[in-house]
């Protein structure tokens, strides 16, 4: 029983929180586990993932890239047409139903770009919850329209002035925040990471993803995929692709970490291949930090990889060698955004574009009968004025 | 030479129930090593056991007060050796019981055993990890008790049928959350607080204290009727913090101002828990 009772996958994982959310996280663990066997509870959220969110999501076989490339066969699992643009409201629907069905009217969540913050709004104005976001004072300044978003969606948005003022500092205002209400708020956390239960509550509203992947990849190709790649920030789209197939050893999981100005900088956010084992947000994971523990920035262009560690899950992955992780660049991010764009006419959010950029890179060393899957997690809709800034002159169109 | 470890700690309560130990918090590092040295040291004449913060960046069980204290520390380059190096000079100079209290990530990285001995060649007598819960503790709370240090956990008033096992594990002394919430001042305690401290003190081996929200010498007054210990940390570290920005004004008379009415707030919180502002007495 991955995780265990103790909520660790392996070394990782586990409860490192101030003893007031004990109890509560004690609670929400036995909530989850008996309303995901509530017949109402599936019901609804099965409906709401339907009607709501469109699901289920196209396997698209991308033909044109793969044309181009000469490699292997790239299907693309389109997270990217979901209500709000992501693959993040399989998650805030689930959670969002659980605060609903205990009773729970307030709901609050952290958010780095704002995709979750938006996500979460969405749902608590579909449920008639309360919202309250907490976001980094500077990611509000970069984000300033998924900020109006939140705040059209009725949700309140709270700025968060600690630290790095970025989303480590958001989630830390989240938690401090709950720890103080924890009687009357649920707080929906926004990837695979935290004290147990998140990473696994997170985990298993995600493998939506993953499941219909199998069912559609049987159906078109009658065979499992041979390598399923997806970008790892906190990493709950990868996470959630990855995990029905991790039982199929012959499936090759691969997740993508931002390597911003590039690993050997001290400019990335590649807390897999460069971190160290230690605890961030209430769980043992691999982080970024100096040899006395204090908890070093990230970077990546993109937003929701700015992230100094990664869901507990994914350390034992990588541990048990399970799943490989690699890392991509802000400049082959940006490049894979636009060649995307322009060879199948999806623009990708710029997290997607990371999994994209290390796919076209592999498929060209593999046989054509190489069955690849990239989650593509995200649309760019949001990241086009970012892309713009960075590219300035030198947009190749 | 007096008895470390655990056993200090616990001998510094008052025994007849009505008096209460002051416990003060102050931040190694804030606003500099030197000075936190300096302002310890004078806090020892009144407070009975003193919890030195080393500083974290990511202290989420701390409200805004403790955590502006953890990043001038970490500003002005303090690590956990260099809390280590000043807590040794306070042992020298002091007899005041000395807890360490951080949290649990940059304790995994320093490697328990190695904290260990740094906290006993220190003359540190026990830990506080705030955010290392029961189930979590095991590895650092047998250490720390196999070299007769004590680990002292938190109880939180949500805590409920946890009390018991968390409470019975104590050692040092029993540390209760006030409110629900993260440290800072506050104007009011919870009603059930009372309740709580008994419930407590029913399973503890060891004294009850009180932290998180203490601000005034009326509420002490309030709080020794029930609690063995009364703990003042982001009240304290307020002070600092005018020490801090005098400096930073360059006015050194503000800040010897500010260092003074810290010295008679904590005259006062010795004053009302009960006992003498002098710790020779």
């Amino acid at each position: 029983m991955i995780p265990d009772e103790y909520g660790r996958f392996g070394e990782f994982g586990g409860k490192y929180v101030p003893e007031t959310l004990m109890s509560a996280l004690t609670t929400l663990e036995k909530d989850y586990l008996r309303l995901s066997h509530d017949p109402e509870f599936t019901k609804q959220l099965s409906f709401y993932l339907e009607h709501y969110l469109g699901r289920q999501t196209p396997l698209y076989y991308a033909e044109h890239l793969t044309k181009l490339i000469g490699g292997a066969k790239i299907y693309l699992k389109r997270e990217d047409l979901n209500h709000t643009g992501a693959h993040k409201m399989n998650n805030t629907l689930g959670q969002g139903l659980l605060a609903k069905m205990t009773g729970k009217k307030h709901v609050i969540a952290e958010t780095g770009a704002g995709q979750h913050g938006v996500a979460s709004a969405t749902v608590a104005a579909l449920l008639g919850l309360d919202c309250t976001v907490f976001m980094g004072e500077e990611d509000m300044e970069r984000q300033a329209l998924n900020v109006f978003r939140m705040r059209l969606l009725g949700a309140k948005v709270v700025p968060a002035v600690s630290g790095t003022k970025t989303l480590k500092d958001a989630t830390n205002e989240a938690l401090r925040f709950w720890v103080e209400h924890v009687e009357d708020t649920y707080y929906i956390i926004g990837s695979v990471v935290g004290p147990h239960p998140y990473p696994m509550i997170v985990r298993n509203f995600q493998r939506i993803i993953g499941d219909e992947t199998k069912e559609q990849i049987l159906l078109q190709e009658g065979r499992l995929p041979d390598s399923i790649i997806a970008c790892v920030g906190g990493g709950s789209n990868a996470m959630g692709i990855f995990y029905p197939f991790v039982l199929d050893k012959d499936v090759r999981l691969i997740g993508v970490e931002a390597a911003g100005e590039g690993v050997d900088t001290a400019r990335h956010a590649a807390s897999i291949s460069r971190g160290s084992k230690g605890v961030l947000h209430g769980a043992m994971t691999l982080l970024l930090q100096d040899t006395y523990g204090q908890v070093q920035p990230a970077h990546s262009v993109s937003a929701g990889l700015d992230y100094p560690g990664v869901g507990p899950e994914h350390a034992y992955l990588h541990d048990t060698g399970r799943a490989t992780y690699v890392s991509i660049t802000d400049k082959e991010a940006l490049d894979a955004f636009q060649q995307l764009a322009q060879v199948e006419g999806i623009i990708p959010a710029l997290e997607s574009a990371h999994a994209i950029a290390y796919a076209v890179k592999l498929a060209k060393e593999l046989p054509k009968e190489h069955l690849m899957v990239v989650n593509l997690s995200g649309r760019g809709d949001k990241d086009v004025h970012t892309v713009q800034q960075y590219l300035g002159g030198e947009f190749h169109g | 030479m007096v008895n470390r470890g655990r056993k200090a700690i616990e001998d510094r309560f008052a025994k007849d129930g009505k008096k209460a130990a002051f416990i003060a918090f102050a931040m190694a590092g804030d606003p500099t090593l030197e000075e936190s040295y300096e302002i310890i040291l004078e806090l020892s004449q009144y407070a009975d056991i003193i919890e030195v913060g080393i500083p974290y960046s990511d202290p989420l069980a701390d409200g805004p007060v403790i955590q502006g204290a953890s990043l001038r520390a970490l500003r002005a380059g303090t690590t956990m050796d260099h809390a280590m190096t000043m807590m040794r000079r306070l042992r020298e100079h002091t007899d005041v019981p000395l807890i360490a209290f951080t949290y649990v990530n940059p304790v995994i990285q320093y490697g328990i055993e190695r904290m260990v001995k740094a906290l006993l060649e220190a003359g540190v007598d026990g830990m506080i990890v705030p955010d290392l819960p029961y189930e979590e503790s095991g590895p650092l709370r047998e250490a720390l008790h196999q070299a007769g240090l004590a680990f002292i956990p938190l109880i939180a008033l949500t805590s409920q049928d946890r009390i018991h096992t968390i409470a019975a594990s104590a050692t040092g002394f029993a540390y209760c959350v006030s409110s629900l919430g993260v440290t800072g001042e506050r104007s009011k305690f919870s009603n059930q607080l009372e309740e709580f401290v008994s419930k407590v003190k029913e399973y503890s081996p060891v004294p009850v204290a009180v932290g998180f929200g203490v601000r005034e010498a009326a509420q002490v007054d309030f709080l020794k009727t029930f609690a063995d210990g009364v703990i003042v940390g982001s009240a304290i570290v307020r002070y600092v913090e005018s020490i801090y920005k005098a400096h930073q004004q360059g006015n050194i008379e503000a800040a010897q101002k500010a260092r003074q009415n810290l010295m008679d707030f904590a005259k006062s919180l010795a004053f009302a828990t009960g006992r003498k502002g002098d710790k020779d007495e």
